[in-house]
């Protein structure tokens, strides 16, 4: 009896020490502290539960636990700083699919009774199934295994008859279960085997017609998800733990969600319906002009003597490890006395405030660094904006063309510096497809080769200007 | 079973005031991290996991199987989930001289 009570004291201190741990988090200064209480908090829920009374199994529990922790302890210690987005999206879908699992297996005792149970259990198991399917297609799309974006015909249709299947499934199942006889349980197993193939299915095509360009957001919902399948699993469990934690989880998870989306300007059912896909698009409609070369030589001169210097990193500057170089290339533009500042867009990188966490590694102070809202008006100050590696963030077509599909996002308005320098791999568009505007502008100049590369190339030539 | 019933429904309420709370005010900056760092509680999964798992019968192959799945990926979510953030969070140095990490 004891036993009992102090798992649950453990869980409720377990649960406290997760709010204040994700508290903590939302300050640069207090964040490691946070990631650290939680940790402590999971550790407490753990041990404790290993003196849950009656259970069996111990040899089996442990043998996974060994397996899975270490298996992802080290990859996780392992992945490059630029991959976090999907490593984080593998894990969370593990998550996902470990709700479900519950789930399955709690209908497998027949241990689920009682209507709001079995309405939350199905709920749980269906959301649980979703954010596992669609986060191993999240991981496939960011890691560049499946770099084409496909869509059904008639994608929105499907869509709707697969969830609309999911749900009479998932109401059979309540209401056989809420009758408490369970009906025939051959004809029961089988219900519930269709109702989780269908759900693990809806989360693979909800997920595979979108574009890499909106896939944060994509992950943060599916983040939210989870949260929310684990803290309904929690309720058929009567496990407090874990209903706080992922409710929680869901609830903050949501609103990250909708910050995320508001950034981009693009409503989350926009996101999930109509998805950005380059191939919809005739390219380059209505852009003039052409692609102007420049030389590391040129552009290295003119930052050299410029007043104002605005940088803005895409994720092409991360994935090419660039990170460190542009701050090399910072300190030498600062001794020779011109001002330089970082300018991140929201959705930077592949996560919001992923560019920054990147930059942070490269050992930019946060200070230099700014915000959509801060910098914009800086621009026409500007005697440089150079562009590393960004491209839909400073398409100016978000702000006139009403046909593009990134009309209305915000943007950084680097077409509005003195001069424009594009440090970019080759001519092709960008993640998304679509073609910039920018690159054709008067007062751009494109420097071709890898951000690296070229980087590198910029510093030897203003080395070369000193003195 | 009524008056548990809705003791569960203020439990959900309040945690979900709690969490719409914790973000409310986050630097732009953070939003990676919180992200992964809320993906890291949900890994708490796994204690829900390990009760299932400890309550299926061991004579049936397919319940110690689901259980075994689900308490693995439960300690995969929990694991990864605070290395990545941790790792992430490490960057944010306070310090005003950096010694460049590794």
């Amino acid at each position: 009896m004891s036993a009992r009570i102090l798992i649950q004291v453990s869980y409720i201190v377990v649960a406290m020490l997760f709010i204040l741990g994700l508290r903590s988090m939302a300050s640069p200064v207090t964040a490691r502290r946070g990631i650290v209480w939680a940790g402590v908090g999971m550790v407490i829920a753990t041990l404790v539960t290993f003196i849950t009374p009656e259970m069996k199994n111990f040899v089996l529990m442990i043998a996974a636990i060994v397996i899975g922790g270490s298996i992802a302890w080290y990859l996780g210690k392992v992945v490059k700083m630029t991959d976090m987005p999907q490593m984080v999206a593998v894990y969370n879908g593990m998550g996902g699919g470990a709700a479900a699992a519950i789930a399955a297996l709690e209908f497998a005792r027949g241990d689920v009774h009682g209507t709001m149970m079995t309405v939350l259990a199905v709920l749980g198991a269906l959301i649980g199934s979703v954010a596992f399917s669609g986060s191993c297609v999240a991981f496939a799309k960011l890691q560049g295994l499946m770099n084409r974006v496909w869509r059904l015909p008639a994608q929105n249709a499907v869509n709707f008859v697969m969830a609309l299947i999911a749900v009479v499934l998932g109401g059979m199942i309540i209401y056989a279960g809420s009758a408490d006889s369970f009906g025939d349980p051959m004809k029961f197993k089988l219900m519930l085997i269709a109702f989780f193939i269908v759900s693990l299915v809806l989360g693979v095509i909800l997920t595979s017609p979108i574009g890499g360009a909106d896939m944060p957001v994509v992950i943060s919902l599916l983040n939210a998800f989870t949260g929310l399948a684990v803290g309904f699993e929690g309720y058929v469990l009567g496990n407090p733990a874990l209903i706080i934690a992922g409710i929680v989880v869901g609830a903050s998870g949501t609103l990250l969600t909708q910050l995320m989306a508001k950034a981009m300007n693009r409503p989350i059912t926009n996101i999930i319906f109509t998805p950005i896909t380059g191939e919809a698009i005739s390219s380059g409609e209505g852009i003039t002009g052409s692609l102007k070369e420049v030389s590391a030589l040129d552009a290295a001169a003119m930052m050299r003597y410029a007043q104002k210097v605005i940088i803005i990193p895409g994720y092409g500057m991360a994935v090419a490890g660039a990170q460190h170089k542009v701050w090399e290339m910072t300190k030498l533009l600062e001794e020779e006395g011109v001002e330089v500042k970082f300018a991140i867009h929201p959705v930077a990188g592949r996560m919001p405030g992923h560019m920054n966490v990147l930059l942070a590694e490269a050992g930019v102070p946060y200070d230099k660094i700014f915000d959509l809202e801060e910098i914009n008006e800086e621009f026409p100050q500007a005697d440089v904006a150079l562009v590393i590696g960004a491209n839909d963030v400073v398409n100016p077509s978000a702000r006139t063309d009403k046909s593009s599909p990134i009309y209305g996002m915000p943007i950084l308005n680097a077409d509005h510096a003195q001069n424009v320098i594009v440090i970019k791999r080759g001519r092709g568009v960008g993640y998304s497809g679509i073609e910039n505007a920018l690159f054709y502008g008067e007062n751009t100049r494109m420097l071709y080769g890898s951000a690296q590369q070229a980087v590198a190339q910029v510093i030897a030539n203003v080395k070369s200007m000193q003195g | 079973m009524e008056t548990i019933d809705a003791l569960y429904v203020y439990i959900f309420i309040l945690a979900a005031i709690a969490g719409h709370e914790v973000i409310a005010r986050v630097p732009v900056i953070l939003h990676t991290p919180l992200m992964s760092g809320s993906n890291f509680v949900h890994g708490v999964v796994l204690v829900g996991a390990m009760v299932a798992l400890g309550n299926a019968d061991p004579n049936s192959p397919l319940q110690l199987a689901i259980g075994f799945f689900a308490v693995a990926l439960g300690a995969a979510n929990a694991a990864g989930g605070y290395v990545v953030t941790e790792r992430m969070l490490g960057m944010f140095k306070t310090g005003d001289k950096k010694v460049s990490a590794k």
